[in-house]
């Protein structure tokens, strides 16, 4: 017994265990605000004041909205799938909640000389693994339209299917530059090569901007909700959903968006990463000692990358209620026609720069060289006769 | 043709490239809405802050007594008729002797209802009274209802109080704010 006492202690797995739940917590938490803030992010900006009668501020919302959902009748059409319908909305909530599971959301802890990361896994294959959970996210959606038995909630499944498997191309490649940038997938070490400002977003400003647009479309946020597009498909892949199973769907929708925050933070943003790191962390060791301050300076950054996740969030809302929803033909122009061979011109300029021994210098000549050809190109088309004005 | 000063253009020329790539209406789309997060909320949130409302609203119905506290209403039915809800009911009755000190006329209401989820507060009851006395006072809202029971007013919700007898005053915007508070 003591020499399993003693394994747990000096093994990682308790504050491995700990840490996972708590990043559990904080996801949950995050999620079931994220419905709070999203509702009155809209009234701001629509003028209006949002929920303000459930507690302060409407901060016990979410648990009105939790309380609602689950005395609500849990209804299965007859005509549905039983099991299909059941397992659609567990496999979005799982494949959600398991994508952050490789994300670092700080530097490390030491505990007992040990130096524990604040990540719940530390893989070499990080992005890969995140791509992997994202794409099988499509499956809950897939299964939840079809085995609903309904015209409209197959159509909303067979869009989400189309729309992620085109801009995970466009997305994949955008990231792939990252990647011939750092020479790792390991996201640890991807946000530890961002250390001191030096942070992506300079370097792959295209690659953001595609990263981005991609992102909204993988989490079928506006204006790329066209999987739930209510003015079309009435409430499109969950139409025959209600009570929790209906929570979940929309649940997941918000962890996804915790998640790609998470991940675009990481990527772009340097992480826990903040400007003057190095300086606090010095002045944190020689205050309080070389382990409280690390530790404390650890915090810090974990601060840093939680207000880069939830700017993300809000950035996710504010798209959300300025633009409308994109028509399906120019979602899929968009990713086909636009993003695609954006991606790859990225991709082409990166490994030049990285080449030519400038990176930074490179890329941006590179960009505006290819912005020159575009235009160049455009101005030269073939105009059409009798060209409908604005079509 | 112009009518109106109003009529915008519409510029139907073909996008530029740098138009067409969706991003610089984008931004402004963004700007636009941040500027309405950060402005004023123009919401009156009720229950606490109450508006002004004019010395002329209508609300509660009131059944006037006169000066000498007796019910001014003789049952002429004229405000059912004029009511375009249908909401007003009343049953008349003969004043007999010794009841001169409660109504002023020879025949008054012995019954007079008005179901409050038909009623529009169009005021016509006021208009159409020959006696002066229905009126909608301006001071005070029909309760929310909890129950379907409670929709109908009796006589003992409606008519006056003579010890709190009801005046149109508070003319002036400052007096009226009392009122409500």
């Amino acid at each position: 017994m003591s020499s399993f006492v003693q394994w747990l202690t000096e093994s990682m797995f308790l504050w491995k265990a700990l840490i996972i739940i708590v990043i559990f917590a904080i996801t949950l938490g995050i999620a079931a605000y994220s419905t709070w803030a999203e509702r009155k992010v809209a009234a701001y900006i629509q003028d209006r004041r949002g929920p303000n009668r459930a507690g302060w501020g409407g901060l016990l919302q979410p648990l009105a909205d939790a309380g609602k959902m689950f005395f609500k009748e849990d209804f299965i059409p007859a005509q549905a799938d039983k099991w299909l319908f059941i397992l659609g909305p567990c496999l979005s909530m799982f494949t959600a909640l398991m994508s952050s599971a490789v994300v670092p959301f700080g530097n490390s802890f030491i505990i007992g000389g040990k130096e524990v990361f604040v990540q719940a896994i530390e893989i070499n294959i990080g992005i890969l693994y995140v791509f992997g959970v994202v794409s099988l996210g499509v499956y809950g959606v897939m299964i939840g339209g079809w085995a609903s038995n309904n015209k409209f909630s197959l159509l909303g499944a067979i869009r989400a299917a189309s729309q992620n498997i085109s801009y995970e191309l466009a997305m994949g490649m955008s990231i792939i530059a990252i990647l011939m940038m750092s020479g790792t997938l390991s996201l640890r070490e991807i946000v530890a090569q961002q250390h001191g400002g030096n942070w992506n977003i300079f370097y792959q400003p295209l690659g953001f901007l595609i990263f981005t647009v991609c992102a909204f479309a993988e989490c079928n946020r506006t204006p790329f909700d066209l999987p739930e597009c209510e003015t079309e498909l009435v409430g499109g892949y969950h139409t025959e959903y209600s009570s929790m199973k209906l929570g979940f769907y929309l649940f997941a929708e918000y962890i996804n968006m915790f998640a790609s925050s998470a991940v675009t933070a990481c990527l772009f943003f340097g992480g826990y990463n903040y400007p003057g790191m190095d300086f606090v962390e010095s002045q944190l060791i020689s205050a309080l000692g070389a382990n409280v301050g690390h530790n404390v300076a650890t915090l810090v950054g974990i601060g840093s990358m939680f207000t880069k996740i939830l700017f993300g969030i809000f950035f996710f809302m504010w798209v959300r209620w300025t633009v409308p929803r994109f028509r399906y033909d120019q979602l899929m122009n968009l990713g086909w026609k636009g993003l695609i061979p954006l991606a790859v011109g990225n991709l082409v300029i990166t490994a030049g720069a990285i080449l030519s021994g400038y990176k930074l210098v490179g890329i941006w000549v590179g960009l505006v060289l290819m912005v020159v050809l575009i235009s160049v190109g455009w101005s030269m088309r073939p105009k059409k006769k009798n060209a409908i004005m604005g079509a | 043709m112009q009518l109106t000063n109003r009529a915008k253009k519409t510029d139907k020329s073909e996008l530029s490239l740098f138009e067409r790539s969706y991003l610089p209406s984008l931004a402004t789309g963004l700007g636009i809405t941040i500027k309405h997060f950060f402005q004023a909320k123009p919401t009156i949130e009720y229950p606490e802050q109450k508006r002004y409302l004019g010395p002329v609203f209508r609300g509660h119905h009131i059944l006037k007594r006169d000066e000498e506290g007796r019910e001014r209403c003789t049952a002429c039915g004229l405000c059912a008729v004029a009511c375009p809800a249908e909401a007003i009911s009343m049953v008349a009755q003969e004043r007999v002797k010794g009841e001169e000190h409660l109504y002023r006329e020879e025949k008054y209401a012995a019954v007079y209802e008005i179901n409050m989820l038909r009623c529009i507060f169009c005021g016509l009851c006021e208009e159409a009274c020959p006696k002066q006395a229905v009126y909608l006072r301006h001071d005070k809202f029909v309760p929310v209802f909890t129950d379907r029971s409670d929709v109908i007013y009796g006589k003992d919700q409606l008519v006056e109080d003579m010890n709190q007898r009801y005046q149109r005053d508070a003319w002036t915007k400052e007096d009226a704010m009392k009122l409500w508070k």
